[in-house]
């Protein structure tokens, strides 16, 4: 074997050693995985609907509702399990969301409730709040000034 | 004690390795070399509260089962040379703490346990000490917690991601070198070397 001389060709190289992630079975599970969780939601919206509720009414149950599985669920020590096995499919609804506000919240559970729990809260989904907060300030900025 | 080159150093009267011993969680208890360690834990807490308590108690019992396996007195070892992957080296500084020997905090990630060995056998060639403890911890729940997500985020590893130990392993450096542990456990390399 010829040595490896450059950063290149040491990542060919690992990149040839190492197995790769199952792509096409991640895919597939996130798919219908995904699906599943997104039909659950129409259902309960449907549901919803059905007994009177109007459309604004009914999609902010459903969402109240996804939330509150999902927190239960990573409590009981299922979404992790779930998420390693569906991946994007559980991560990119609503309820992945909910999970990366819950998992920290159990995580730093043990240094106490203000600085633990509280000050840690939003490690994971920080990011997301702060610039998702911001850009639709903006965006709302804009729209103002350019819709009338 | 000579310098070789850039990072080589010979020593005059080798230092020896007097005992060792380790600690470990329950996935590292069930792999292949399950055999080789003094004690594999069923539960991860190991009574605890935290992961960082447990990880602390695993530091601190290894060191102990350490000093008994040697059977020497734990104040005749005169410096500890030990460190983890947490901040301010909480788990061995808060293991470590009872036996008052004079502590010296490591950090080298993965490289830790062989910094302090270097470490501290340039102490005992130096005749600074005539026993020295070098000791490591980890702990894969608490390194999670430390570098990476929590443990209930359901996020997906690649199939090359890497595992933390779970686990201490600690062992005495010593200037005695009548009694080594290399001689007890490997006594045909003593015989090739004619000692």
């Amino acid at each position: 074997m010829k040595p490896i001389e450059t950063k290149q060709e040491y990542s060919d190289y690992v990149d040839k050693k190492s197995p790769n992630s199952p792509i096409l079975k991640n895919c597939f599970n996130a798919f219908w995985v995904g699906g599943l969780i997104c039909s659950i939601g129409q259902i309960i919206m449907d549901f919803c609907k059905y007994r009177g509720m109007d459309e604004t009414a009914s999609s902010t149950t459903v969402s109240i509702i996804l939330i509150a599985i999902s927190a239960i669920l990573t409590g009981l020590n299922v979404f992790n399990k779930l998420g390693k096995f569906a991946g994007a499919g559980s991560l990119i609804p609503i309820t992945g969301f909910a999970n990366s506000i819950v998992s920290p919240a159990i995580e730093y559970k043990s240094e106490g409730y203000v600085m633990g729990v509280g000050g840690k809260m939003f490690t994971v989904a920080g990011p997301v709040l702060v610039f998702g907060i911001s850009s639709s300030v903006i965006i709302g900025l804009i729209a103002l000034l350019f819709s009338h | 004690m000579k310098r070789l080159g850039n990072q080589t150093i010979m020593f005059d009267t080798p230092p020896t390795i007097l005992e060792a011993a380790s600690i470990v969680g329950p996935k590292e208890g069930q792999g292949p070399l399950a055999k080789y360690f003094d004690q594999c834990l069923e539960d991860e807490f190991w009574g605890e509260k935290t992961w960082e308590k447990a990880e602390s108690k695993i530091i601190k019992e290894t060191v102990n089962s350490v000093i008994t396996k040697a059977g020497i007195a734990a104040d005749s070892i005169d410096y500890c040379f030990a460190g983890d992957l947490l901040n301010q080296c909480i788990s061995s500084s808060f293991g470590l703490r009872e036996l008052n020997i004079p502590f010296f905090g490591v950090f080298g990630a993965c490289s830790t346990f062989v910094e302090s060995l270097c470490l501290g056998s340039v102490f005992v060639e130096a005749k600074a000490a005539t026993n020295v403890l070098c000791a490591t911890s980890s702990h894969f729940c608490s390194a999670e917690k430390q570098f990476r997500f929590p443990l209930e985020l359901g996020n997906q590893r690649p199939p090359t991601s890497q595992w933390t130990v779970t686990g201490s392993g600690a062992t005495i450096v010593s200037a005695n070198r009548y009694r080594s542990f290399y001689y007890y456990n490997y006594p045909w390399q003593n015989c090739r070397h004619g000692n």
